[in-house]
């Protein structure tokens, strides 16, 4: 492929992509996600392969390995195209029956089509089944349709089009001038506005290079909807990058993510050589006199690697200890340059903004908080997985409308939002919206992971999970929170095996105050979010652990009769 | 691994202190973990004390110092394997195999890991061996599912 040397080019070209493709002409797609392939999907698309073959049908019949849509619980996920046939947890048994069914005769076939839970309705189509219907996709909504490893895929449904109209005719000001109309806010859960940290770092004086980073380490242990989405649409991401680095003038850029989903690097990686090959990334990109680089940086594991000086630091080789922050990222950041550190779900964000205009991004949301959000959507719902919905849409429509209710009818405990610095919030609450503001309000914070439990959830168990992770996660450089962490536990320790006594929860909110106020980095700082949130509405299930001994939902072991391993599912 | 091929992956990295991470992942992908010998070659190679290596090798989470076993299990305990009954699995196999997660059995046969959310949630809990993932649905089903790895 040769490069492509103009904006005008990359349209023909595109044009050219377009002409070539059969809008009518069947095509199968496979998910080969990191959870599908894990259940198989490897071996479905094989079969496919195969059958098609079999069958005779190679010229007129396409099959594609195809991106997490994110209804990955019932995956292996299959969807043929033009129909729009979804077909959930298809067997490799499978596949004989759906190509001479549904591709030849065009018939569906029943059995591997969703079902409703609670209302015994099939639904044929991806947009009917409730759990797709109810979101709003402007970030994943291609990922099934294309092979994330494929640009001319990604060409072909009008990827690289933000880039094509920046390098057209968009001054850097101009670009950041539209982030900043779109009100885009730090992904991550921050809230920072985005296009205020590009033009901070467009104006630094800190000297040259300046870099960006793209945030996709992820470390909550509830949340996979970053690293998901970087796997499905790589190009989506690394075009968020090259506009970003455009606006802000930056020749290098960084994707920060850890090697625990290989999926993931591989595509990503993949994505960055093929978008040099066609003259997106190198030299003098699409004619416009502007060099850019990114690279793929594997990060070593560990939940604090996230803090952005912790992640600067162990970015240029050091260990990844937050220190105390003197100056703005933006000022001195990597390598003591000025840098923009944001979160892959912000960048993720910035082509349909480019697109589509400020405008039409801050259309969807509420005031403050605008746009569409990813989330990971587990725990005991019906429907899991990743889900992006609008902002101002209430916690109960989100967990009702797209999660499709709690599993087994169960009752409703508790959602847990923000991971292991966020919080829990109880049925009472959950006409919150998504909105930056009113999350902060009942202590939530905006991480990627939400979770739902019900009534066989033992909300200190929780917690008690969650503290364990950051005391073995704290880098041990401040004493409120190693040592903090530390107490806690032993207290949790005691409360759940039967040794609480009256005062412990005294104690704890007191370690915990003692940490807002003195750890060094978000982390000691937010450590105690699930715990005080959880103090404040469900105080009662601590208090019948410590004063009778008893764990209501029967899940820690020492208070717990006739304890049988059971499952929801 | 031999020296030759240690010097092989460091001089890719154009013998740099600053890519000491880079360059340890990339040395662990070849030989699986990181022996001392590995350790003094690296300190050598790139004048960083050996100290240093040390504490990089054994702060980053992705780093063995051990050797893996033949067979490495990952138990998702994420949090929604977590509210399912992951302790509980991955205490049985601990019991089974008879080490804690992070650890490897004296002959090498297996390496338990506790893992953050692998993203396979709605099939939880989730263990995985050597990739390939299977969904427990009671704690006997640990008992089979380790024996066709033994
Ligand atoms: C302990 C800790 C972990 C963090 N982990 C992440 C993470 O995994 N991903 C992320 O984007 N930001 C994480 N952050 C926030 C980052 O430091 C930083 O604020 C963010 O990447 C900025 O991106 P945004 O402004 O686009 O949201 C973490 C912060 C702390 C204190
Ligand atoms: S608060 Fe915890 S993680 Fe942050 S610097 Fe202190 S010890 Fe390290
Ligand atoms: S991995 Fe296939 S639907 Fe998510």
């Amino acid at each position: 492929m040769a490069k492509i040397k103009s904006p005008e080019g990359l349209e023909k070209f595109r044009q050219e992509l377009v002409a070539g493709l059969d809008p009518d002409m069947p095509s199968i797609s496979v998910c080969t996600g990191s959870s599908c392939l894990a259940f198989g999907a490897g071996e479905v698309l094989a079969a496919f392969k195969a059958e098609v073959a079999k069958q005779g049908l190679e010229a007129n019949v396409t099959t594609k390995a195809a991106g997490c849509p994110g209804f990955c619980e019932r995956g292996p996920v299959v969807v043929i195209y033009p129909e729009e046939i979804c077909y959930l947890q298809v067997r490799p048994e499978d596949v004989a029956e759906i190509v001479s069914t549904t591709i030849k005769e065009k018939k569906v076939v029943e059995r591997l089509l969703y079902t409703d839970p609670s209302t015994g309705e099939v639904a044929i189509h991806e947009y009917d089944i409730p759990f797709y219907k109810n979101q709003k996709r402007l970030v994943i909504n291609n990922n099934i349709k294309i092979d994330p490893r494929s640009i001319d895929d990604y060409i072909a449904v009008g990827g690289y089009s933000a880039l094509q109209k920046v390098i057209e005719g968009m001054t850097q000001e101009e670009v950041i001038e539209e982030i900043d109309k779109s009100k885009l806010r730090g992904r991550s859960g921050s809230g920072f506005p985005v296009g205020f940290k590009w033009e901070s770092c467009h104006k630094s004086s800190g000297g040259d290079p300046k870099y960006i980073i793209c945030n996709c380490h992820e470390g909550d242990p509830g949340a996979f909807a970053d690293r998901r989405l970087l796997e499905a649409t790589p190009h989506t991401v690394l075009e968020g990058m090259i506009i970003g680095c455009y606006a802000i003038g930056s020749p290098m850029g960084y994707i920060f993510v850890g090697d625990e989903f290989p999926q993931t690097v591989e595509n990503a990686r993949q994505a960055i050589r093929q978008a040099e090959e066609y003259g997106f990334l190198g030299k003098n990109i699409l004619g416009s006199g502007f060099d850019l680089t990114i690279e793929v940086y594997i990060d070593g594991g560990g939940y604090v690697l996230g803090e952005s000086t912790a992640l600067m630091a162990s970015m240029e080789g050091r260990i990844g200890e937050p220190r105390t922050k003197y100056d703005h990222g933006t000022d001195r950041g990597l390598w003591a340059k000025p840098t923009v550190l944001n979160n892959l779900q912000s960048w993720a964000n910035v082509p349909f903004i480019i697109n589509n205009g400020a405008e039409a991004f801050r259309a969807i949301g509420t005031e403050e908080s605008t746009g569409t959000r990813v989330f990971s959507l587990k725990g005991k719902v019906n429907n899991t997985g990743m889900v992006e919905v609008p902002m101002g849409m209430t916690f109960r429509e989100l967990i009702y409308d797209v999660g499709g209710g709690i599993r087994g009818g169960r009752k409703f405990k508790a959602l847990e939002a923000g991971g292991p610095m966020g919080g829990f919030i109880p049925e009472s609450l959950l006409d919150t919206k998504i909105d930056y503001e009113e999350m902060d309000q009942v202590d939530l914070a905006m991480g990627p992971g939400l979770l739902v439990i019900d009534e066989d959830t033992c909300i200190v168990d929780m917690v008690k999970f969650f503290l364990t992770f950051l005391a073995n996660e704290s880098c041990g450089k401040c004493t409120p929170c190693r040592e903090g962490l530390k107490q806690m536990l032993w207290i949790f320790d005691k409360i759940t095996t039967g040794r609480g006594e009256v005062g412990d929860l005294e104690l704890l909110e007191e370690i915990a105050a003692v940490q807002q106020e003195a750890a060094l980095c978000a982390l000691g700082q937010g450590a105690a979010g699930p715990l005080l949130t959880s103090l404040k509405h469900f105080r009662e299930e601590f208090d019948a652990h410590i004063m009778e001994k008893r764990c209501p939902a029967g899940v820690c072991k020492e208070l717990s009769q006739n304890k049988i391993y059971s499952q929801a599912r | 691994m031999d020296e030759a091929k240690i010097d092989q992956v460091i001089d890719k990295h154009h013998s740099k202190a600053g890519s000491l991470i880079q360059l340890l992942l990339d040395i662990q992908e070849e030989s699986g973990w990181l022996s001392k010998e590995i350790l003094e070659r690296v300190s050598e190679k790139l004048q960083v004390p050996l100290g240093l290596v040390q504490q990089t090798a054994t702060f980053y989470k992705a780093f063995r110092v051990v050797p893996k076993g033949q067979h490495v299990i990952n138990v998702c305990n994420g949090t929604a394997c977590h509210s399912r009954g992951a302790q509980h699995v991955l205490d049985k196999i601990g019991d089974l195999i008879g080490i804690k997660p992070g650890e490897t059995n004296v002959n090498h046969s297996f390496s338990l890991e506790s893992r953050n959310c692998l993203g396979h949630c709605a099939l939880g809990p989730v263990v995985e061996i050597d990739g390939k993932a299977h969904s427990i649905i009671t704690l006997d089903e640990v008992n089979d599912v380790i024996k066709k790895y033994e």
